[in-house]
């Protein structure tokens, strides 16, 4: 008998689907209700640090350079007020094999799919993850299917996705573009049901763990270079991954005092499966769309549990706007000689502007840069902008509308990081863990587990639930 | 004419408006959900002609000819004028000793 690849047919196998081609259960980690023990579900399905440092280490990634940022810093101090302006560091990921900081979590994914035995490795991203599961691949001799979501119904592209179906191509991965719409995941799922591939999933404990080791390395260049841990480690904030990894890897490295900080590109109003919308945007990764629904949800993922659990780390998530982003480029390019991607420098803008608000003697430090090159580029994707109809003009950001214009700042001091509220987001979690598994009451346990997932307090979580009327027994 | 073994694009509709999740947004909703992928034609065909297509992976496709030997198309754009102000303008600040108080 046939299955039945309808929509409905499809996702109704994904637990079965997802079993398979992660190749391991979640379900051991679960109590029943809210809580899951996250601790030991990163500990026993994952790799040690020195382990992942070893795997990294035999294909070439990670061990980026830390560059300090001194014309960038002496810019922030003649902006601001005497006495203000942290010095910025920045670690250079776009040194790793496939141009991001995503070589790291595509590493220890493709090795455990070789470990596995698997034949070849899938993954559903538009973005640098796609680039960089395309280049493990290409270096373990598995084969390996990339799925992007690419074009709008005119089949036109963002120039950025394109140059990413370039390179996944040029090491050897077939690519499956699709059109606007959240059945990119259906597809995918009937790509991994055909095949058996391993599914490279980018927030699997194997994805996040690869990514302790750049917190690690923070760490410990920071110490080496100027005797100390950093005050503040920026990170761009997208699906969690990236700052639930970074911010791992400076617990383990000791750099409990440190403040980790997430931001995202503003893209307020965008609705991020529309399909008219999906060209006015610049940024197709690292921005609010992600950020929020990923903080505020994170078990939306492609895997039953996320190993990517931001709300669990960020001590401050702020957002910046796509015009910033585009001019602390050219600043990073004409400045100090960095010519790097823009979304990499999401974080570098939102850190710009958290200098002028620090002392001179505190250090920030960016952990991430990415390539740069055709299609990805703020030449090409301020020119994209402007044939879709969006106005590029110099002025205040804070009147920026996503979608209608990219507003360069006037003068640099313009440039803010804006605070979001996580008490508000940590409302918002709390209520969709019980809308989602329908529970009328929770134990202590859960409330314990809800405490930890937002690091916020016990008392904090009673209060969220008893405003919503849920017990606690 | 496409000849067997040419490397070429295909393009399928993998659900029809009426096919795709309720949960769309409306302009979403009124087109179908489209898939293009490429590898090497089985068999002659035109531009048009509804083929099947061995992928990269050895997959077996089928789907409408779009292209062949398909190209990137995408580039750095038409250029920014923009752009150049601010180079000029930081570099200026930090010559200049601009200073904000």
């Amino acid at each position: 008998m046939s299955r039945d690849m309808s929509y409905a047919g499809v996702i109704s196998r994904k637990n079965e689907i997802m079993k398979k081609t992660v190749g391991m259960d979640y379900g051991i980690f679960e109590s029943g209700s809210i809580a899951f023990d996250y601790e030991r579900m990163m500990r026993e399905t994952g790799y040690s640090l020195s382990e992942i440092q070893e795997i990294q280490r035999s294909v070439g990634v990670g061990n980026t350079p830390l560059i300090e940022l001194k014309n960038l810093t002496a810019l922030v101090r003649k902006i601001s007020p005497k006495g203000k302006g942290a010095r910025i560091f920045i670690k250079d990921e776009s040194c790793n094999p496939s141009g991001s900081f995503k070589d790291r979590r595509a590493a220890v994914s493709v090795y455990h799919a070789e470990k596995l035995g698997y034949k070849g490795v899938a993954a559903a991203t538009s973005g640098n993850y796609g680039a960089a599961v395309a280049s493990q691949a290409a270096m373990r001799n598995l084969k390996c299917i990339i799925l992007q979501e690419c074009y709008d119904s005119r089949k036109v592209g963002q120039p950025e996705i394109l140059e990413k179906q370039r390179k996944c191509e040029c090491y050897g991965a077939e690519v499956v573009q699709l059109s606007v719409g959240p059945e990119l995941f259906y597809t995918f799922l009937k790509t991994l049901e055909e095949t058996g591939y391993f599914n490279a999933s980018l927030y699997s404990t194997f994805g996040i763990a690869g990514v302790e080791t750049l917190g690690y390395e923070v760490a410990i260049q920071c110490r080496e270079m100027i005797g100390k841990d950093p005050d503040v480690v920026l990170i761009t904030h997208a699906g969690g991954g990236n700052v639930t990894g970074t911010a791992r890897g400076l617990i383990k490295a000791g750099a409990i005092n440190t403040k980790v900080v997430g931001a995202s590109v503003d893209l307020s109003g965008l609705h991020m499966a529309s399909d008219y919308d999906f060209n006015r945007k610049s940024f197709t990764t690292g921005h609010t769309g992600f950020g929020i629904p990923f903080a505020t949800w994170p078990d939306r993922s492609d895997v039953p549990r996320n190993a990517a659990r931001p709300l669990r780390y960020l001590d401050k998530y702020v957002t910046i706007k796509q015009g910033e982003v585009f001019y602390i480029t050219e600043a990073l390019a004409q400045l100090e000689g960095l010519e790097r991607g823009p979304a990499g420098n999401t974080s570098l803008t939102a850190a710009f502007a958290l200098a002028m608000e620090m002392d001179e003697d505190e250090v920030i430090v960016v952990q991430e840069t990415e390539y740069t090159g055709a299609g990805k580029h703020p030449l090409p994707q301020l020119s994209f902008a402007k044939q879709n109809g969006v106005e590029v003009k110099f002025g205040n950001p804070d009147e920026e509308i996503a979608g209608k214009n990219i507003i360069l700042p006037q003068h640099p001091s313009m440039i803010k990081a804006r605070e979001m509220d996580l008490n508000k987001m940590r409302k918002s979690y709390v209520k969709n863990c019980i809308e989602n598994t329908k529970v009328q009451s929770v134990s202590m346990k859960d409330v314990e587990f809800l405490s930890e997932d937002t690091k916020s307090s016990v008392e904090n979580i009673k209060e969220i639930l008893t405003d919503m009327g849920i017990s606690i027994v | 004419m496409a000849r067997k073994g040419e490397w070429v694009q295909v393009h399928q509709i993998v659900l029809k408006p009426e096919e795709r999740p309720a949960h769309l947004p409306e302009d979403t909703k009124k087109v179908p959900l489209e898939l293009w992928v490429k590898g090497f034609l089985n068999h002659d065909a035109e531009i048009g002609d509804e083929v099947e297509i061995t992928t990269l992976t050895g997959r077996t496709i089928k789907g409408e000819l779009v292209e062949i030997n398909p190209k990137y198309e995408y580039g750095f754009g038409e250029f920014v004028p923009e752009l150049l102000q601010v180079g000029i303008q930081l570099r200026s600040i930090l010559k200049d000793g601009e200073c904000h108080e």
